[in-house]
């Protein structure tokens, strides 16, 4: 039935003089979605908004499901093309329109007429009046309602006349790729991914980092932190994942610093690591899952330990989120599954059993003057052998 | 991934490589002679005699009649029809069942699963060498125990249960109790004549004795009163629906007549090895192995030894060896993908400080002295290493 679908999108409309981007930035992504789905469509930006048409058959469920994960849409209305614009055809077309679409009628309702093609005989007004008429007296149980209708019927007149009164809830947000790139620190866990998800939805672009241990950590680990990413990017759009062999690194920590501090010198080493990559990649900072007291390597103490030597921003969208908060949205996006495999991660395998929970920086610090000889080099060989892939 | 590309496969418990007479002939089934065995045509005809031939094979190594062979899809849906067709046909008798506490999880499910639908399970304990007791069994046997199933060969330790000690303390007590023996870890190693060992049913599976994956059988001894659990298309004369697996039941005939062919030969190699691997393993430091306090070797499995290492954890020696091309499984291959850890270790008392170090190296005819070395000089570099980084 429904051969076209206008897209609503509501942040980008204040843009100003930004705003093609914003809306050419929502275009690609669309089309970016949409390539995973079965058919063939052409994707146009016209008159402040993004119309869909389908060229071929195509799954409607599926189309709507993709459409729905693209940050910057904020609705989607399934539209009927009709071809013929001449009046008793529309008329009659959008009869059928109502007649197919609401199988009982006792609604409230509105016609909503623009009129594109400027040479059409009958203007807006007149569209809306005579349009709401014939409904009526094909459809008498329908009542006109032209201040709070329960059902807008959307009528657009230009060389073809598009229908559509279904509003389809889009996930809002900004299109992704007009607000830079962040690096994302991508563990194993929940709520990294929903870190993720969140920043990408203020329109950010997404790179990944994940540090590998073998053979503390399996490759089932690290698999299953690829597959964590592939969740993440069919709203982000493509990601590139780091992974970096993080090994040594833990082990030489572990070998020259007091072990109720190695989590937190640990953490600091990651946060490193990933800014050195970030600046490499025109990263404009760091994300992270991390919320206040899950774990001790997460209260405000260590929290500041670990900031302390970033000099990029540190996004954590989760800080204030109870952990049931963020097994919510693990579950909306479906990551919850995954992120709940049984593997272990780098960050479990050497935990002491009483570690810090209020580190003192100047103390961290002293305790890493233990690493001055090797780290450096040790830091260099990860970063020399780290494994790009790309995630789309 | 191993610099010198040598590998050492010493997860044979787990699977096997197919011999390639398997492979060669699967590939006839699947090229040439593909026809169904159902269909009345030459081409049925030609694929039926595959199995009219792996029949034959597989009744002659156990001494029984072709008939009494039902093919399944493997070790785990022989032992459920095995079980819960039994209890489904007797259950007027009785609703009571025996087995012990080291079983593999597919017999231990449909037990429990039969508990859920009211049947009575009773769960006996093994000794240090995972022994059944055979005082406690008798004692358990009473009026309506209608099933016992006990395991030939465990998989985790390798130990052997007396089969016909325990099918002579069964059928007196009670002639019409069944018996049940889950042979998947003993078939091919052993010769095992169930007629005169006073075996009721049988489970084998085709791909730990170099045939393939996804077929094995169960002996269901003439007379025994057993359900199908799987209705269909009343192929095997109704025990068991479905369209026969011709290329694998083929493949399964071949491994079966190669495996017992120059047996003693086979198996003495088997028992040379597992000797040679217990006195190199032993001489290393805080290594015990697991299941052997009996007289002689040859009281155990010939292929598998359970070794564990003190402070060292099983899944990271695992990866590391991996690292270095050679194989194993941590505790039991089948259980290691859950989180908890392994039954048969815990029933036989290993210290609970050894239950997460415990490694199970398991041989197959197609194992060398070599890959013994190997992995010996592996281990020997290998763990020195691991134990200085231990979790505190």
């Amino acid at each position: 039935m429904f051969k076209a679908f206008l897209i609503k999108y509501a942040e980008i409309g204040i843009k100003g003089k930004n705003r093609y981007l914003f809306e050419n930035a929502l275009r690609d992504q669309i089309k970016f979605a949409l390539k995973a789905v079965d058919g063939e469509f052409y994707v146009s930006k016209e008159q402040g908004r993004i119309y869909i048409e389908a060229l071929s058959d195509y799954d409607y469920e599926e189309t709507v499901e993709a459409l729905q994960r693209v940050f910057g849409v904020a609705a989607i209305c399934p539209v009927v093309i009709i071809e013929d614009t001449a009046w008793d055809n529309l008329v009659q077309k959008v009869g059928d329109f109502v007649e197919n679409l609401y199988p009982t009628r006792n609604f409230t309702f509105k016609v909503e007429a623009k009129r594109g093609d400027k040479q059409y005989p009958i203007k807006s007004p007149e569209i809306c009046i005579e349009m709401g008429a014939a409904l009526l007296d094909r459809f008498p149980e329908m009542k006109v309602d032209v201040r709070e209708p329960q059902v807008r019927i959307n009528v657009e007149v230009r060389h073809k006349a598009y229908v559509y009164s279904k509003i389809i809830e889009g996930p809002g947000g900004m299109p992704v790729g007009t607000n830079g790139k962040a690096m994302l620190l991508l563990s194993g866990g929940i709520d990294s991914p929903v870190a993720g998800y969140m920043i990408a939805k203020r329109g950010v672009q997404i790179d990944a980092m994940y540090f590998h241990a073998p053979p503390y950590t399996s490759e089932r680990a690290k698999q299953k932190v690829v597959d964590l990413a592939k969740l993440v990017a069919r709203y982000s759009g493509p990601i590139n994942l780091h992974v970096v062999n993080f090994t040594d690194i833990q082990l030489y920590i572990y070998e020259k610093c007091p072990h109720d501090e190695l989590t937190i010198i640990m953490r600091r080493y990651m946060m490193r690591i990933a800014q050195s990559v970030a600046k490499e990649t025109n990263c404009l900072g760091l994300i992270t899952g991390e919320s206040i007291g899950q774990v001790a390597s997460q209260t405000m103490q260590s929290l500041a330990a670990t900031n302390a030597v970033c000099d990029i921003p540190v996004y954590r969208p989760v800080i204030g989120f109870d952990k049931q908060d963020i097994v919510d949205i693990a579950e909306k996006i479906n990551t919850y599954e995954t992120s709940i495999l049984p593997f272990e991660d780098c960050c479990t395998i050497f935990v002491a059993k009483h570690p810090v929970t209020k580190p003192n920086v100047g103390v961290i610090e002293r305790s890493e003057r233990n690493l001055e000889e090797k780290i450096d080099e040790l830091v260099k060989v990860a970063l020399d052998t780290m494994e790009t892939i790309e995630i789309k | 991934m191993d610099t010198q590309g040598r590998e050492a496969y010493l997860d044979n418990a787990a699977t096997t490589r197919a011999f390639d007479s398997v492979r060669d002939i699967m590939m006839q089934t699947l090229d040439v002679d593909y026809g169904n065995p159902s269909s009345m045509h030459a081409k049925g005809v030609n694929a039926e005699k595959y199995i009219t031939n792996a029949k034959t094979i597989i009744a002659k190594s156990l001494k029984v009649d072709a008939k009494e062979i039902v093919f399944t899809s493997g070790g785990t849906e022989s032992n459920n029809m095995a079980l819960i067709g039994t209890a489904l046909a007797n259950n007027r008798t009785g609703k009571h069942i025996i087995t012990t506490n080291i079983e593999h999880a597919s017999v231990h499910n449909p037990l429990i699963f039969l508990e859920d639908c009211g049947y009575e399970v009773t769960y006996l304990p093994v000794d240090q060498n995972g022994k059944l007791r055979l005082d406690k069994l008798e004692a358990a046997l009473r009026d309506d125990t209608i099933l016992v199933s006990v395991m030939y060969v465990n998989n985790e330790v390798g130990a052997i249960e007396e089969i016909e000690k325990i099918s002579q303390i069964i059928k007196e007590k009670n002639a019409n109790t069944l018996f049940h023996v889950d042979a998947i870890q003993a078939y091919g190693k052993f010769k095992i004549y169930p007629k005169r060992m006073g075996i009721d049913l049988l489970s084998v599976s085709g791909h730990k004795i170099h045939g393939p994956k996804g077929i094995g059988f169960l002996y269901i001894r003439d007379k025994v009163k057993i359900k199908p659990i799987i209705y269909g298309g009343e192929q095997q004369k109704g025990m068991r629906s479905g369209t026969e697996n011709v290329p694998g039941i083929a493949g399964l005939g071949k491994a079966v007549e190669e495996i017992y062919t120059d047996h003693e030969k086979k198996i003495d190699h088997l028992y040379e090895l597992k000797q040679y691997f217990i006195e190199e393993v032993t001489k290393i430091e805080g290594v015990t192995v697991n299941a052997i306090a009996v007289p002689s070797i040859r009281e155990t499995a010939p292929h598998v030894v359970s070794v564990s290492f003190a402070n060292v954890r099983s899944e990271v020696l695992l990866h590391s060896l991996e690292d270095k091309g050679v194989y194993v499984s941590s505790g039991s291959a089948c259980s290691s993908n859950h989180p908890g850890l392994s039954g048969t270790l815990r029933a036989i008392g290993v210290k609970k400080e050894l239950l997460d170090s415990t490694i199970r190296f398991s041989f197959s005819v197609q194992t060398t002295k070599e890959e013994l070395d190997y992995a010996l000089t592996q281990i020997n570099e290998i763990l020195p290493i691991l134990r200085r980084y231990t979790r505190h």
